[in-house]
Formats: structure tokens, sequence, C-alpha cells
């Protein structure tokens, strides 16, 4: 009987399911006359737009308006004898990028190969096309390797290796797009020639690195007990949030200049980078005050039982709770302060969509509105999925949603 | 045990309209263990939680080793540094190792070196008998081995006193025992101790003092032999028999 029983008790492997094509499609689309039309339905709508799709990309649309301008798409007017300066920068990034994937996450994965591979097919489809520029992409994986493999050596050094370069790396890549002197090793290059994808990444990640730590303080000051800061911070926040973007933009552009005494100017690009800080700081702010909110009061009597000053208990306690939870939704703000900075191009600022609008008023590509669009939309959503998806890696290393 | 460590004369503390301590004279001598009961409501809680000024009084005073409790931030931070505290909800930091929760205090409070904290934090591991989760996650742990946590927790600040506020009341029963142990055993070591709690075995066992709380006052206090056997007044006798009678 014991025998028996134990027997029974042996763990028993789940049962498995076995996939057949059929059986897939039996399951989860024809499994009652229903939902059999309803796939033939939805089957047929979609098949009718691929096809539109497909035969407008390769048939129909003129990439000519896409192809030629390349150069100023990513770059506005940045003079193309500068051009290596650039290069330069984003193969630092990539050995950067190389670097912390050996640190950070030990091996090469998936997504690894797929940043990997999107260079090496951009390289080779500009090879076919006869362009001279193939090999400086195909240097940009190399240069990731190297760093991946820089990192694998000195397994030490380069966790904080790699924090400090990545903090020098900001400041580094404004020093050499703008450069310093008329003549010399790297002339100074106006804001006024900055444009294209550079204009627009460069807005918005100086725009989010200076409004994250600025919304986190002001987020602290509407929590403080002293008055005085805590109206300021709410007056800010408030005032901020009851204005649109683009106001705060015209007004940086137009009504600043009359507000400045004679003969001092601030830089165009400088005014546009302030307007998008202050303005995604306000809501940055309101979102770290959501994370702060769910923080326990327990958490904040048991930091001051164990006798942690304010400031202590903020930064070892609540703001690494407190903005762990809030990860989705910043990561949300990221990415539409991304698309925002679009709006500057509606106060003349040659940013992908000024650009993209420039080009369009060339007359020889009249009607090519559609193919310019699809091409920018394409690498805002590049670029935008890239962040959601990192934020949702960080997610889950940092194990969010699990106490 | 000769001079007092606590000393608190007519404290009185209000929310709002409600009155929720109505003037609590009391006096703690050194390693005395003190075990504070009575219905809820009746301001045990609000009472120990002025002592590390987690409440605030608005009436009396509090002297802590010699402090007095005022608005001075200096004073208030010198007390926490004496005074460890124990929850009901044991309040570990779920973003912290059992470690790192354990030696934040020593670290940023002491300034301590990180190797010297760890030592004694690990000591301290041991003694409430959970060395081997040292590095894992609070949520990872039992509500007994978190609560363990918590008193080595407070225990690392190497206070002269020790607060406990319902310390068992959020435990399943057979955890009950696992935290009072630590406790029995922390109470013969002669540190200072006010514990609110219902545990009248515990109470029975190592209280040097029980007192009696209602409705924002103290009703009664004495040995746990006198407050048990020969209590004066009808309220401790009708709350004794309810919580003993099952």
């Amino acid at each position: 009987m014991t025998t028996q029983l134990s027997s029974v008790s042996e763990v028993l492997p789940p049962p498995t399911e076995r996939y057949t094509i059929l059986g897939w499609l039996h399951k989860n689309l024809f499994s009652s006359w229903f939902n059999s039309i309803l796939s033939i339905v939805a089957g047929s709508f979609v098949a009718v737009v691929l096809v539109g799709i497909i035969k407008w990309v390769f048939v129909s649309a003129q990439w000519a308006v896409v192809n030629d301008n390349i150069a100023l798409y990513m770059k506005g007017q940045y003079p193309g004898a500068q051009d290596w300066r650039l290069w330069v920068l984003i193969y630092l990034a990539a050995l950067l990028v190389g670097l912390m994937w050996s640190s950070y996450f030990h091996r090469v994965d998936v997504i690894a190969w797929v940043l990997v591979s999107i260079f090496l097919v951009l390289a080779i489809w500009l090879l076919l096309l006869g362009k001279a520029a193939w090999w400086k992409l195909l240097l940009v994986d190399g240069f990731g390797i190297v760093g991946f493999s820089l990192g694998q050596r000195f397994p030490n050094v380069s966790k904080r290796l790699t924090i400090l370069l990545l903090l020098l790396y900001m400041p580094l890549v404004l020093l050499i797009i703008r450069g310093f002197g008329t003549d010399g090793f790297i002339p100074q290059i106006g804001t006024n020639l900055w444009g294209g994808l550079l204009l627009s990444l460069l807005l918005a990640i100086i725009g989010i690195v200076f409004s994250f730590p600025i919304g986190v303080l002001l987020a602290l000051g509407r929590q403080s007990q002293m008055p005085a800061l805590k109206t300021l911070s709410i007056i800010y926040i408030e005032v901020i949030r009851g204005v649109p973007l683009i106001t705060l933009l015209f007004m940086g552009q137009l009504m600043l200049p009359f507000f400045l005494p004679a003969g001092i100017s601030i830089d165009r690009v400088i005014r546009a980078v302030v307007a998008i800080i202050m303005f995604a700081a306000a809501y940055m702010a309101e979102n770290v005050r959501g994370g702060l909110q769910s923080i326990p009061v327990g958490q904040y009597e048991a930091a001051d039982a164990i006798g942690l000053s304010g400031y202590r208990k903020m930064l070892n306690i609540i703001l690494p709770q407190a903005l762990r939870t809030v990860i989705p939704v910043l990561v949300g703000q990221f990415i539409g302060l991304f698309k925002d900075t679009s709006l500057v191009a509606l106060v003349g600022l040659l940013d992908l969509l000024g650009i993209a609008r420039g080009i369009l008023a060339n007359p020889s590509y009249i009607g090519r509105q559609l193919e310019v669009f699809v091409f920018i939309a394409l690498i805002y959503w590049i670029f935008s999925y890239a962040m959601s998806y990192a934020a949702r890696r960080l997610e889950i290393s940092l194990g969010v949603g699990e106490r | 045990m000769s001079e007092p460590i606590i000393t608190c004369r007519d404290v009185h503390k209000w929310y709002g309209q409600f009155h929720a301590l109505r003037g609590i004279s009391l006096e703690v001598k050194k390693g005395e263990v003190i075990v504070i009961f009575g219905p809820s409501g009746s301001g045990k809680s609000t009472f120990i939680r002025t002592i590390n000024r987690l409440e605030e009084h608005q009436k009396g005073t509090i002297i802590v080793d010699g402090i007095e409790l005022t608005h001075d931030v200096r004073n208030i931070a010198a007390i926490r540094k004496e005074v460890g505290m124990v929850f009901q909800q044991f309040n570990l930091f779920p973003h912290l190792t059992v470690m790192q929760n354990v030696t934040l205090g020593p670290i940023q409070v002491r300034k301590w070196k990180k190797e010297k904290s760890e030592e004694i934090s690990m000591q301290l591991l041991e003694r409430v008998g959970i060395p081997e989760q040292a590095y894992k996650y609070p949520g990872q742990l039992s509500g007994g081995q978190q609560q363990r946590v918590a008193i080595a927790r407070a225990l690392a600040m190497q206070p002269k006193i020790m607060l406990f506020d319902e310390p068992t009341s959020a435990l399943d029963p057979e955890m009950i025992k696992e935290v009072l142990d630590v406790m029995t055993e922390l109470a013969q070591s002669g540190i200072t101790m006010l514990v609110v709690t219902h545990e009248m075995g515990f109470a029975r066992a190592v209280a040097d003092r029980m007192v009696f709380f209602d409705q924002g006052l103290i009703i009664e206090s004495g040995t746990p032999e006198d407050v048990f056997y020969h209590p004066k007044e009808d309220r401790t006798k009708l709350f004794l028999s309810q919580i003993l009678s099952h």
C-alpha cells in the first residue's frame, strides 16, 4: 500500500501540448463558425492593406527624395568636411555600448546580434548602391566588438569605467560637435548649421538628462514641509503644465529677445532646449510625485527610526523605490519628449521634421510628401521603440512589481 | 538599575480634536523591561512612538538618555541614535538585501566602515538565527524571519533602548514563538525595552513591570505578579479576563 502511494505521489510531468500548424490554426483562428468568419474577413483586410503597402514601397514610391538627401536628414547643414567629428562620436558610442554590454549583460544575446546585423545590412546595402560610406558603417560594428572584448578582458575595471565614460561622453559630444576657434583642428560650427536627426537627438537627450533631475527636485519640493519651497514648486508645475510646449517654444524664440538687454542674444537652439527642459521637468515632477506617494508611511518611519537624516532617507530609501515604480511612466514620457522635439520645426529650427519640410519645399520634390514623412516616421519609430524596449529590460532586471 | 533612562512627565497628544494621550507620566530605569498593554485605541502605540519622535507630543516633557525631546532636530537625531524600534508591519526596505537593511544605519548614521558594519551585522543575524538569509531580499523571507531581521536592524545601531510596537501582531501563529524567543533572549541581556504586546506569556516571563493603558491614560502599573493576580482597577480586571479567557 505504502509503496503504491509513494509511486503515485511522484511528480508527474505536465501534459505536453503538441503543436501542429493545423492544430494551431484550428485552436486560434477557426474554433467556431463565427470565429472562422472573423478570421477570414480580418485576414483578407490585412492582405489587401499589405499588398497595397508593398506595391507602394517597391513600385510607386520614388525614393530619390530620401536617397539623394540622406546626409541632410541625418545632420542638416553640418559641413561635410567636418563629418569625421560625427563619425568619431558614433564610434565612441559604439565602443561604449560594447563595453556596457560586456560589463552589465555579460553575454552576446539576440539583441546584440540584431544591433550588429542592422549596421552590417546597412553597410552591405550601401556597398551595393556603390556609395563610399559603407566601410564607415562597418566600423561601427568593429568598435562595438572592440568595446565588448575590452570589457571581457578587464572585467574588474569595466563597470566603473563605463559609468565614468558615459558621464564624460555627453559633454564631449557637445564639445566636439560645436568645436572652438575659427581655424584649427576642430573649428567652431554654429548651431544654425546643426540639423536633422543630429539636432533631434541632441534636443531629446539634453532634454531628458536635465529635466529628469530637475523634475525629481520639483517633486521633492512639492512634498516638502517648507511652505515657500512647496508653494514655488506647485506654482511652477501648475503654470508650466497649463501651457502647451509650442507656446513655450514661441515665447523662447520670439518674446525672449525683447526682454533681453540690447547686444545680448542667446543661441536659438539653447532657447529651444531650455523650453523643452522646463516643460518636461514639470511633467516629470508629477510622475515622480506619483511614485513618492506609492511608498508606504512605514518606510519613512523605519528610516526615521534608524536615525537617517532627511536627505539620506530620500536618497537611500524613498527615491530608489519611488523611481523604480514609475520607470514605465517615465520612459513613456521620455519617448513623448523625443517626439515632441519635432515641434521646434515650427519655430524655424531644422530638426528632422524641419529638414523634411525644407526638402519638400524644393520644387523638384513636389508631391513626394508621403515618401519623406514615411521615412522620418520610421526613424522616430526606431528610436522610440528602442527606448521602450530598453526600459522593459531595465524593469525586468530591477524586478519592478516584485517586492 | 538606578537612574531613569526615560522620563515622561504629563505627556499629552491630540489628533485634531481627539485627545490620544491625556497626561502620561512614566519613568523607565536602565535595563528595565516594560510591557505596555491595553485595548486598541488606548494610546499605547502612540505613546511609545512619541519616545523616538515618530509622533510629536504637544504638551509635557520627554527626556531620553539625558536629552530632552524638543523641536531641535539635533536632539531628535541624537535620541534616535540610541533608540531602536521594531514595527508591527516589519517595515524592512524591500529594495535592499537583508544585509544592506541591517548595515544601513551603522554605515550611514554611525559612520562605521563597511567591513566592520557587515561583521557586526552578521553576528546579529546569527543571534536572531538567520545568518543564511543575509543576501536574500526581504520579500523572499517568511514573516517571522522578516521580523527577526527588523530586530537585527534595530540592534545594529547598538541602541540603549529598544521599542517594540506590537511585534507579533502581524505574524502567523507558528511564527510568533521564533520572534518571542529572540525578544526573551534580548530582555535577559540587560537592554532597556518597552514592548507593546498582548503576548501575556511573554510578559509574565520577562517583564519587570507591566503598564495598563486605557483611553490615553495609565490606569495601572506594577510587577506581572501584581497585575495578573492582584489587579486593583476594575478596567484592568475586565481587560485581562477578556484576553486571557480564550
